[in-house]
């Protein structure tokens, strides 16, 4: 890069050595000028941006325009920034401080937003309805003793089991087939993978165009399920009332939305297996399932063990499914844990008792968070 | 200086033309079941969309079908309504200063980060990485209240403030920064998986040649991690895309700064009757993420699973 490089390597005169004094030495000072003023030059920028952002009266257009480029190239920035700031520091500090430039950020960032949550959920579940003065373990007896809780939790232990069983199961048995199509496998996974992009709230209501019920005389049944009860000449069913088989109906929505991305994650793993081994199996006269149980599992289970964790833990998130259901998630016994803690907070105003709940959710986590740091010192060692 | 070139692993392509495809008709037909299934709801909002409100609420959506040519039976005006909203192309603009560097940023400071823990050595560096990664199952909901008490009044400890008053609430600079806080544990661990896996000879010798991490990680990792980096756009723009939740509690429902999803969820209404207006409604917001997700398709299966296949 530095063109003076190719003659340092040259016999040493006395023009060299001087230019080799000024090299260990650091960097020029006018370099160290430069770095510096453009650092400032960029703040001011950045400070400058925000400032516009924050006129209410701007063309949209244009604010919306600055927010992309600080957005995208402010972040760009700050690293170059940080990286030139940290080459000004003493030789022997600067790959020392150099680590934490990269991954500053990202701690700082993560500090505010998920480790400071934390500890102020775990403090203000020791409080009472308004956060003013500690109750010690009453919000936590709540939660253990109060019907509507104690049946979410066992709800949410229904969903964290057959959500994934279910959606790693059809994604698997899916990835696997598609993968002996001949024609129309990008086709068929694009069609499974499509509910990912509708939004959480939208798919639930989206489900009544097939759950939804009106009693006789209430207007015609415009959902799909009490179509065809119709059309066998049923009566129309009040679907996400019977208990306890409302909860699976509403798993159904959450199955349907994620089983696309078990899919394509375990389409992709299977793809990677090298074919001399199955075709090697298969002359050994092994049947399709044995080449799937023996074969295909066992190399792709480190996919499968990803993909499962990260639906345990998305099915112990939610709540948009349950909680944009018109019909009452208490009276059908449909609550989940994240419901509570949702209902409690906002629309019950009772901060302590929802704080209790989140952290039960954070505690019921633990378990899964040691499996998965577990499985990263395996990885570490392998490497 | 020249960067030797590497071939990244490549999944390999489709079989060979004359290899036997078993199973043939049995699984043409599961397959074509199980999408048939999974289309129904799709498909009942894609018809709903173009029906007139009038038939919406008085007929099942699948009655349409029996007579696809009669013109009185499809209608334009739902998108029409839709988008003539109050401010639709004001919340849609708004979307897209929300939802890019939302995306942007937390893969960049978790490409960063994804790096360090990877290719460098520092003090510390097991318990972050594990803590970082630890994070990835805090519900967002939780973080909610405490951020936006900071947000609004900052925080005072003991009559010290110890985080000042930024004023973030209802500015475009503090949904980027929770999108990106709550974006960077699942960001870190899927690049992670990647870029460690990525042979150590290169790396070594792009130090041989006298390149700094900064050069190694702009010229040699980011390339080479495109199909990480893609598969995480997707994921990213998706969730920023369509979420309601944080966009409500930190822009607000009202004003000029509130998104599409925002939008569209007080057009509907909260009990979310007006049927035919929500299915336009959610096949105009559903288009961008999928413009996304087909556009970086082809990376997107190859960089999830590049660490995790390894085995």
């Amino acid at each position: 890069m530095r063109t003076d490089e190719p003659q340092l390597k040259g016999p040493p005169t006395a023009a060299d050595v001087g230019g080799d004094e000024t090299a260990a030495a650091g960097i020029s000072p006018l370099r160290v000028v430069l770095i510096v003023v453009a650092t400032i030059i960029g703040v001011v920028v950045l400070l400058l941006a925000f400032d516009f952002l924050r006129q209410r009266n701007a063309n949209r257009i244009a604010v919306v325009g600055v927010a992309i480029l600080l957005g995208v190239v402010g972040v760009f920035f700050l690293f170059w920034a940080m990286n030139r700031l940290t080459d000004l520091l003493p030789a022997r500090f600067r790959e020392g401080v150099r680590p934490y430039v990269f991954v500053g950020p990202a701690l700082v960032l993560l500090g505010v937003f998920l480790i400071y949550p934390v500890f102020n959920t775990i403090l203000i579940s020791f409080k009472d309805g308004i956060s003013r003065d500690f109750v010690g373990i009453d919000n936590y007896e709540f939660v253990f003793t109060d019907q509507d809780m104690l049946r979410a939790l066992r709800n949410t232990a229904g969903w964290l089991v057959l959500v994934p069983l279910v959606a790693v199961s059809i994604g698997l048995a899916f990835a696997t087939m598609a993968d002996r199509l001949v024609r129309g496998e990008a086709v068929a996974k694009s069609l499974i993978f499509l509910p990912m992009a509708i939004s959480f709230a939208g798919a639930s209501i989206t489900w009544q165009l097939i759950y939804s019920y009106r009693p006789q005389g209430f207007g015609s049944n415009i959902g799909l399920l009490n179509g065809i009860m119709l059309g066998l000449g049923q009566d129309p069913v009040k679907w996400l009332e019977i208990q306890p088989w409302n909860n699976l109906m509403l798993m159904v929505i959450m199955v349907w939305m994620q089983t696309g991305f078990a899919m394509v994650v375990l389409s992709a793993a299977i793809k990677a297996i090298p074919d001399e081994i199955i075709e090697a199996a298969r002359i050994d006269g092994a049947s399709e399932m044995q080449v799937f149980g023996r074969i295909i599992v066992p190399t792709i289970l480190p996919t499968i063990v990803v993909v499962t964790t990260y639906m345990v833990i998305n099915a112990m998130k939610v709540f948009d499914i349950v909680f944009v259901q018109p019909a009452s998630a208490e009276v059908n016994g449909t609550v989940v844990v994240a419901e509570r803690m949702i209902r409690w907070f906002f629309l019950l105003d009772h901060n302590g008792r929802g704080a209790a709940i989140a952290v039960i959710l954070f505690v019921a986590v633990v378990p899964v968070m040691i499996f998965n740091v577990r499985r990263f010192r395996e990885q570490e060692a392998i490497r | 200086m020249s960067v030797p070139v590497i071939p990244v692993p490549e999944a390999p392509d489709s079989r060979a033309p004359g290899d036997v495809r078993r199973g043939g008709w049995l699984i043409r037909i599961a397959i074509i079941a199980i999408v048939l299934v999974w289309m129904i709801p799709t498909a009942g909002v894609l018809i709903t969309s173009f029906r007139p409100e009038g038939l919406v609420d008085t007929s099942g959506w699948w009655t349409a079908l029996a007579h696809p040519f009669r013109a009185a039976e499809w209608t334009l005006e739902n998108y029409r309504r839709a988008i003539d909203a109050q401010g639709f192309g004001n919340s849609f603009m708004n979307s897209l200063a929300v939802a890019i560097p939302a995306t942007i940023m937390p893969i960049a400071i978790a490409a960063f980060a994804a790096y360090a823990f990877a290719w460098m050595d520092f003090r510390g560096r097991y318990v972050m990485f594990v803590l970082v990664v630890g994070l990835m199952v805090v519900p967002l909901q939780m973080a909610l209240i405490p951020i936006l008490r900071l947000f609004t009044q900052g925080v005072t400890l003991f009559g010290l403030r110890i985080f000042p008053d930024l004023d973030l609430n209802q500015s475009f600079l503090g949904i980027w920064l929770a999108h990106t806080g709550f974006g960077i544990p699942l960001a870190t661990y899927l690049l992670y998986n990647y870029i460690a896996s990525l042979p150590s000879s290169i790396i070594e010798s792009a130090k041989m040649d006298g390149a700094d991490h900064f050069t190694i990680f702009w010229r040699l990792i980011v390339p080479l991690s495109i199909p990480a980096l893609a598969a995480f756009t997707i994921f990213q723009f998706m969730w920023v895309w369509n979420d309601l939740l944080v966009a409500y509690v930190f822009l607000g429902g009202a004003g000029q700064n509130r998104v599409l999803t925002v939008a569209l969820r007080e057009l509907v209404g909260a009990r979310g009757e007006n049927w035919h207006l929500l299915t336009a409604a959610a096949f105009i917001s559903m288009a961008l993420p999928l413009v996304v997700f087909f556009s970086l398709q082809k990376y997107f299966v190859r960089g999830l699973t590049a660490g995790a296949v390894k085995g």
